[in-house]
């Protein structure tokens, strides 16, 4: 992990207390609403449905056990003891008071963390793959970089007051895409130039929301000394030409779209020309700096697959079936990254309590160097277990519930916290995927059916990232009513790709009946080996449709 | 009482705003808009008291680089402190343009904002008429460190310890 230094601390100090100043300010009628709402939010501060929600950064997903325990003492001390894993790998909780946070920010300032740059219309937290790191597929890992983007884009004097959010992601494998890089505002993607040295590739104007689309290439090579030079330039082409008197066309995408690609890279290496070389130029000093905070860990030395994860292996088909399911392979021999499923049936997408947070950090101090990353599929990772300590980490997840085999699975549904708890959603997102996850409890046919990524947004600002789902659910009002539709294609796996819709969207209780039935059809036109995405790609929209709009009547 | 915080410290506003149905008084010291400039800029050379230019968001320093030496200050103007472009223009008159003169922030400019403006470059802020100024002034000093280099010092934290 990232190791504060003083400077690091005192700026988050410096930070509860600036807010300490402004929440009295705004309570004591100094500063009205419209002045105080983007304080808030760059400190991660919403006002909700029911409640305020606070969010709390997770800088690409990282946590230390400490962290954890803090978390929990928060859902314990300030909230009803809980808490959501959300899809930038954040955690939020939905049951502050608005006079509590500074206290509650001030808490988790003594553990390193915050609320700062949450949410608002300013650089958010940088993502990158869960298993950055332990990936073995990974050319270098990503954190070092992603830590130097952390800092460079935390209280940027310039960029605090963008047209709207901005999201930037880092991926380090080549040919996948597991930090979605392709639908992020920028998304960098590492590459090793033919001399061995590292650059990055700069992809800008992704996104999710009202209008989904994949970003352009626009650094074709940034050498990695010039990357937060270039990042700067591209930033200030978003400031000074990005929409402000529409928010639904203040996304970068739009503007990268409507001058296209050239312009807007022709417009970005002029700021760049000003930067290049420059103070914010990367020292080898600072990168190694940063290299050395993301440590390989003490591994033992041991082969893989010893004789006690054989045996267990052997012996118990439901722990087979979860380290099928829920482990991967590892740059280490003998270790397995493992994945604690948030999403057993019943469990609202992502969520997880205060006693499940001690037990998980518990287990992290004693299988996993005292780390755990949340996914943006709103799961938790262990990172680095020992192989033959598998089976007693997995008695303990199962104990908590957490062990569900399905990892990637159809049940493994990701879902916005919805019209139950968000002020801007249409519809409701948690009661849908627990329908769909009520009809497919058989875990054998779970198993038969094979990695299927349902996603599900409860209004188009697409939290659930339902345009990348193989099958996309989004919640839209009509006339006071939910009504879902229904997107068949998605990708966000090896690489993004925006979903097709199917046709005209579905009352709440049809939801499950669909799903059912665009699975059956899979199963029926599957060929060998083939996932629902593959069958998907294979044979096209139209005879889902037809199964789905056809049999419907 | 004065709105005007200048260099750290309340100052006196001896400057007036020129508005663009406006005519131009016979003297004082004035703050015209671009277009102002741009139609008049011979005349105005000729102006007895000192004339500044302000950028309204859209109107880049591109368009006053080659006057830069003539004018003795630039006012930026937030019509609300939300529109973030002015943060820009201020760093590109520091650093691409190398400008000495006086940036001042004129409009909807507020205490929780003061401390990055003045980062990007801004070393004038003529404070919203309804706030106290006083008050405002803490918004200077709400950080003693930053991770960044900005217009007053290029250098990221790492390399100034």
């Amino acid at each position: 992990m990232y190791v504060y230094q003083d400077y690091d601390q005192r700026l988050l100090d410096e930070r509860v207390a600036q807010f300490r100043d402004q929440t009295q300010r705004y309570l004591a009628g100094e500063l009205r609403e419209e002045e105080f709402r983007p304080l808030r939010l760059q400190n991660g501060l919403y006002v909700q449905r029911y409640a305020p929600m606070l969010r709390i950064a997770v800088p690409y997903g990282m946590l230390s056990s400490p962290q954890l325990r803090m978390l929990a003492h928060v859902c314990r001390e300030w909230d009803k003891g809980y808490c959501h894993v959300s899809t930038r790998q954040n955690i939020q909780f939905n049951w502050p008071a608005v006079e509590d946070v500074p206290d509650i920010l001030a808490a988790l300032a003594s553990v390193q963390m915050h609320g700062i740059q949450t949410s608002g219309n300013c650089i958010r937290n940088t993502t990158t793959d869960e298993f950055a790191g332990v990936n073995p597929k990974e050319i270098e890992d990503p954190r070092p970089w992603c830590e130097l983007i952390r800092q460079w884009s935390t209280f940027n004097p310039e960029f605090a007051y963008l047209p709207r959010k901005f999201k930037i992601a880092v991926n380090a494998v080549p040919d996948e895409d597991p930090a979605l890089i392709g639908v992020h505002d920028i998304g960098v993607q590492i590459v090793k130039n033919t001399a061995g040295e590292t650059g990055f590739q700069v992809w800008v104007g992704g996104g999710l929301g009202r209008t989904p689309m994949t970003g352009e290439l626009i650094g074709e090579y940034v050498p990695w000394q010039d990357l937060l030079a270039y990042l700067e330039a591209v930033l200030r082409v978003y400031n000074k030409y990005g929409i402000r008197d529409n928010k639904y066309k203040a996304r970068v995408k739009i503007i990268v779209k409507a001058m296209g690609a050239e312009k807007f890279r022709s417009l970005t290496e002029r700021e760049f020309a000003d930067l290049q070389g420059g103070p914010m130029t990367l020292t080898t000093a600072e990168v190694e700096r940063m290299r050395a905070c993301f440590p390989t860990p003490a591994y033992d030395a041991i082969a893989d697959m010893p004789a006690a994860l054989q045996e267990a292996l052997a012996s118990n088909k439901a722990f087979s079936r979860w380290y099928h399911t829920n482990t991967r392979s590892h740059k280490q021999s003998g270790y397995r990254a493992v994945t604690l499923s948030l999403k057993k049936t019943g469990r609202a997408p992502g969520d997880i309590t205060d006693e499940e947070l001690d037990t998980v950090a518990e287990l992290s101090d004693r299988y996993s160097f005292g780390e755990i990353r949340n996914t943006h599929q709103q799961n938790m990772v262990l990172g680095d277990v020992r192989q033959d300590q598998l089976f007693e980490v997995w008695q303990a997840l199962d104990a908590m519930g957490l062990a569900t085999p399905n990892f990637k699975l159809l049940t493994d549904i990701v879902a916005c916290p919805g019209g139950d708890f968000c002020s801007l959603a249409n519809a409701k997102s948690i009661p849908i995927a627990e329908a769909i996850q009520r009809r497919f409890d058989d875990l054998d046919y779970l198993h038969d059916i094979g990695e299927l990524d349902i996603n599900i947004s409860g209004c188009m600002n697409a939290c659930g990232h339902h345009h990348i789902g193989h099958i996309g659910i989004l919640g839209v009002d009509k006339k006071g009513r939910e009504f879902y539709q229904v997107t068949l294609g998605g990708r966000g796996d090896k690489i993004s790709r925006i979903g097709d819709k199917m046709g005209p969207s579905f009352d709440t209780d049809e939801v499950a009946d669909v799903i059912e039935k665009v699975v059956n059809l899979y199963v029926e036109q599957r060929l060998d080996g083939e996932l629902f995405i593959d069958t998907y790609e294979r044979i096209g929209m139209q005879p889902f449709k037809e199964r789905v709009y056809d049999s419907a009547n | 009482m004065t709105q005007l915080i200048k260099d750290g410290a309340l100052a006196e506003n001896d400057w007036t705003r020129v508005g663009a149905e406006d005519s131009i008084p016979a003297s004082g010291n004035i703050i015209v808009s671009l277009a102002a400039w741009q139609e008049q800029k011979v005349s105005l050379r000729n102006h007895d008291g000192q004339v500044a230019v302000c950028l309204e968001p859209g109107e880049e320093p591109e368009q006053i680089a080659d006057d830069l030496a003539d004018l003795p200050m630039i006012a930026i103007h937030f019509p609300a402190f939300a529109d973030g472009r002015g943060y820009s223009y201020a760093r590109e008159l520091r650093t691409r343009y190398n400008y000495k003169g006086e940036i001042r922030a004129i409009g909807d400019v507020l205490q929780d904002q003061l401390f990055y403006l003045w980062r990007c470059g801004f070393n004038a802020f003529d404070i919203r008429a309804d706030r106290d100024a006083t008050a405002a002034l803490k918004g200077l000093t709400d950080f003693t460190v930053t991770y960044q280099g900005d217009a007053r010092d290029p250098r990221p934290v790492y390399q100034r310890t």
